[in-house]
């Protein structure tokens, strides 16, 4: 439906060219999730550093964290993507910290074993993971290197029955509360065609986490995982050996959906709470929104919204319709964070000393813009591979 | 046992809503909709009852625009068997919704009718003592608990005074006040469920009620804004003002 007169993006009918009547009730039953059990609470869990496990279970009760997954294992399946976007845009909505990232860092970890796993080991590590039992994280990124994921030098040997895990892992979302670490490892040649992917338990005796402090995402537990000697199971080993680098690009287009999606709910945010300030604060005898500048401000905010938004619908269609959208998926993702950035600079800037404050939302927004930008492909990594796929 | 719960589609408690600049009513084209509140307190008090083995069975029924579909399906998901949506274009009237929940009580013979005390877009607080006069069951209004026992209901009113404690006579009608439950949230498996299960479409021709309404809209618009108030420099000067300003004191 066309804007009008404003109040907030999150108060507007989702556009019935996409979505249907059950994305609304899914919308509507997130929404007051949120506002019930999340939003009252990020700003203590934040300065505490850490969420109660239990908020696992609660997700799991009204089906957030089945999403996507064979009814099987007790899931969800997803009619279509639009349904990740709604969900990222009710949990942006509480404007930011590292409750989401947490919460939900099984949608990486999980893909692979769900697409190359046994049945053995899917039934065993999924029907736990969804209902909110366990917590699962995926270890690509090593601290030698994140974006060249096929000179990874973490290494998994063959010794009988074992594998044995040397190496480590860095910045590893849940890398302290999870159960199930799915790892990528070197078991063969150099390059992309000597990657395996196992899954490492957390008892594993050899392998110790420690937490790292962050700009943003406060709550969200991240780690550097260490693997000295580890013997693991080659039961644990996730399809086939060697194979795994495909397992890792499996995750890739749903994340950078779900990033995208996220990006754009933050920036609305933004909007929303610069919006409410403008109206109301008054300085040199007028509001600030009578103020041109501010105007501008407010509506090259919506400007930058809107295509991200429109774009990110067009791309989900396309997935949706069998497509495999790298170059549109790529772009946009460093369109949208750009279009993060541009929110939170100026939604705070408008905020003057005030949302300078820690307590507020787009405090914390700010803080988080470089991790959107960063993580599931940065910046520069996206540019290149979208001219490589343009054939530029 | 037999529940009817009715669940009235209207604006969502968070939306500001503005009254169109025509004044003909509120505005609310582009706004967010959702089940009243207190429906869907209805809703709940019944999965309740079925969840503890006394229902048997939860119709839900909505009355209005095709678009209250949504709201019926929300309450589905909530854990209603099925439902019925009477259709109309017609601005509803309490009374015109009272005599189409009549007709449904005539044709389903439900043993409770739930209803929400008000909804939250007219306020009226009407429905649900309309329906007991309508159908000459008995009413239990602004219910804050609610037990079967048998063929009889023991419902806990809040009335201005405080609690009352009544007993009422089965088949009834009780209108659900803010605290006589929390409800759930809707979730996810259950939406699609949800899906699943039948509506029925009708409408108030079909059932032989005559909507048409009785009263009319003169003008709908924003209450006057409050003027800013003033500082009083000391007692004197406010006394001064209540006597000979405002005119409340003599
Ligand atoms: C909070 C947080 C949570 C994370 N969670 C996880 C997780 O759960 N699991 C996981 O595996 N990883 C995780 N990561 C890691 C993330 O995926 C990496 O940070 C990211 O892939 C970038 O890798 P890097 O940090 O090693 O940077 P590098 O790869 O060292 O890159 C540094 C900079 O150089 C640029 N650059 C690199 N190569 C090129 C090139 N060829 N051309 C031009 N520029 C280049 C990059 O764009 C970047 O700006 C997380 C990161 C953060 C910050
Ligand atoms: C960490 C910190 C330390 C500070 N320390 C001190 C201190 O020691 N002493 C002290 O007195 N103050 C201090 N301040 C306050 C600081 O000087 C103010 O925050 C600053 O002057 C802006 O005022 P404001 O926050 O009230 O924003 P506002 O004046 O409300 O302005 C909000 C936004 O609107 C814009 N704006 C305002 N008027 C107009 C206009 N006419 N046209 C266009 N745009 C307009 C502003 O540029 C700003 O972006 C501190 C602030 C911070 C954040």
């Amino acid at each position: 439906m066309a804007l009008s007169t404003f109040t907030s993006w999150f108060d507007q009918p989702l556009s019935a060219q996409y979505y249907s009547e059950d994305h609304e009730a899914w919308r509507r039953a997130l929404r007051r999730f949120v506002d019930k059990e999340i939003s009252p609470f990020v700003e203590e869990w934040e300065e505490a550093g850490t969420f109660p496990r239990e908020l696992y279970k609660k997700a799991a009760d009204i089906g957030l964290l089945q999403l996507g997954y064979p009814e099987e294992y007790g899931g969800v399946p997803k009619p279509d993507p639009f349904f990740d976007i709604v969900t990222c845009m009710e949990l942006a909505r509480a404007g930011g910290g590292g409750v989401h990232p947490s919460l939900n860092s099984h949608s990486i970890g999980m893909p692979p074993i769900l697409a190359m796993g046994t049945e053995e080991m899917k039934a065993r590590v999924v029907p736990a993971v969804i209902s909110g039992e366990k917590i699962s994280a995926l270890a690509v990124t090593e601290p030698t290197g994140g974006s060249d994921v096929a000179n990874l030098k973490t290494t998994a040997r063959r010794d009988g029955d074992h594998y044995i895990v040397n190496g480590s892992k860095t910045y590893i979302t849940s890398g302290i509360r999870a159960d199930y670490y799915t790892v990528a490892v070197r078991t063969g040649e150099e390059g992309r065609k000597g990657i395996s992917l196992l899954l490492i338990e957390k008892e594993t005796p050899g392998f110790t986490q420690t937490e790292l402090k962050k700009m943003g995402w406060w709550c969200s537990d991240t780690a550097t995982l260490y693997f000295d000697d580890c013997r693991v199971p080659v039961e644990n080993l996730i399809g086939v050996e060697n194979k795994g680098f495909s397992g890792i690009m499996l995750n890739f287009n749903s994340e950078r959906l779900g990033i995208i999606a996220f990006a754009t709910g933050l920036a609305m945010v933004c909007m929303d709470e610069a919006v409410a300030w403008a109206r109301e604060r008054v300085t040199f005898g007028h509001r600030l929104m009578e103020h041109q500048v501010i105007r501008h401000k407010i509506a090259e905010m919506a400007k930058r919204i809107l295509t991200s938004q429109a774009m990110m619908e067009r791309t989900a269609l396309q997935m949706h319709q069998g497509e495999v959208p790298v170059i549109e998926l790529s772009l946009l993702k460093v369109h949208a964070t750009e279009t993060m950035e541009y929110c939170a600079r100026e939604a705070l800037q408008i905020l003057g000393g005030m949302g300078y404050m820690r307590g507020n939302k787009v405090e914390r927004i700010y803080r988080e813009v470089r991790v959107y930008a960063i993580g599931g492909g940065s910046e520069e990594i996206m540019r290149d591979l979208a001219a490589r796929q343009l054939g530029l | 046992m037999k529940i009817l719960v009715a669940v009235k589609r209207v604006a969502d408690y968070n939306v500001k809503v503005r009254a169109k600049s025509d004044n003909t009513g509120p505005d609310l084209a582009n706004v967010k909709m959702a089940i009243n509140p207190f429906c869907e307190i209805a809703v709940e008090e019944a999965v309740r009852l079925k969840e503890k083995g006394i229902a048997t069975e939860i119709i839900v029924v909505s009355i209005g625009a095709q678009a209250a579909q949504e709201q019926v399906r929300t309450a589905l998901a909530l854990g209603a068997d099925r439902g019925i949506l009477i259709t109309t274009d017609t601005d509803l009237e309490s009374l015109a919704v009272a005599k189409c929940l009549k007709a449904v009580c005539d044709n389903e013979s439900p043993d409770i009718v739930l209803l929400g005390k008000q909804a939250i877009d007219g306020d009226n607080n009407h429905t649900g003592q309309m329906l007991g006069a309508l159908t000459g069951w008995a009413q239990a209004t602004f219910a804050s608990e609610l037990t079967i026992d048998g063929d009889s209901a023991t419902v806990i009113r809040e009335v201005d005074a405080g609690l009352q404690t009544i007993q009422i006579k089965l088949p009834a009608i009780v209108t659900a006040d803010l605290r006589l439950n929390e409800p759930r949230y809707a979730s996810l498996p259950n939406i699609m469920k949800a899906k699943k299960k039948t509506i029925d479409s009708t409408t108030p021709a079909d059932l032989g009620v005559d909507v048409a309404p009785r009263t009319t809209l003169l003008k709908a618009e924003p209450p006057a804004e409050r003027k800013a108030g003033i500082k009083v420099e000391d007692v004197a000067q406010l006394v001064d003002k209540l006597k000979n300003e405002a005119k409340v004191i003599s």
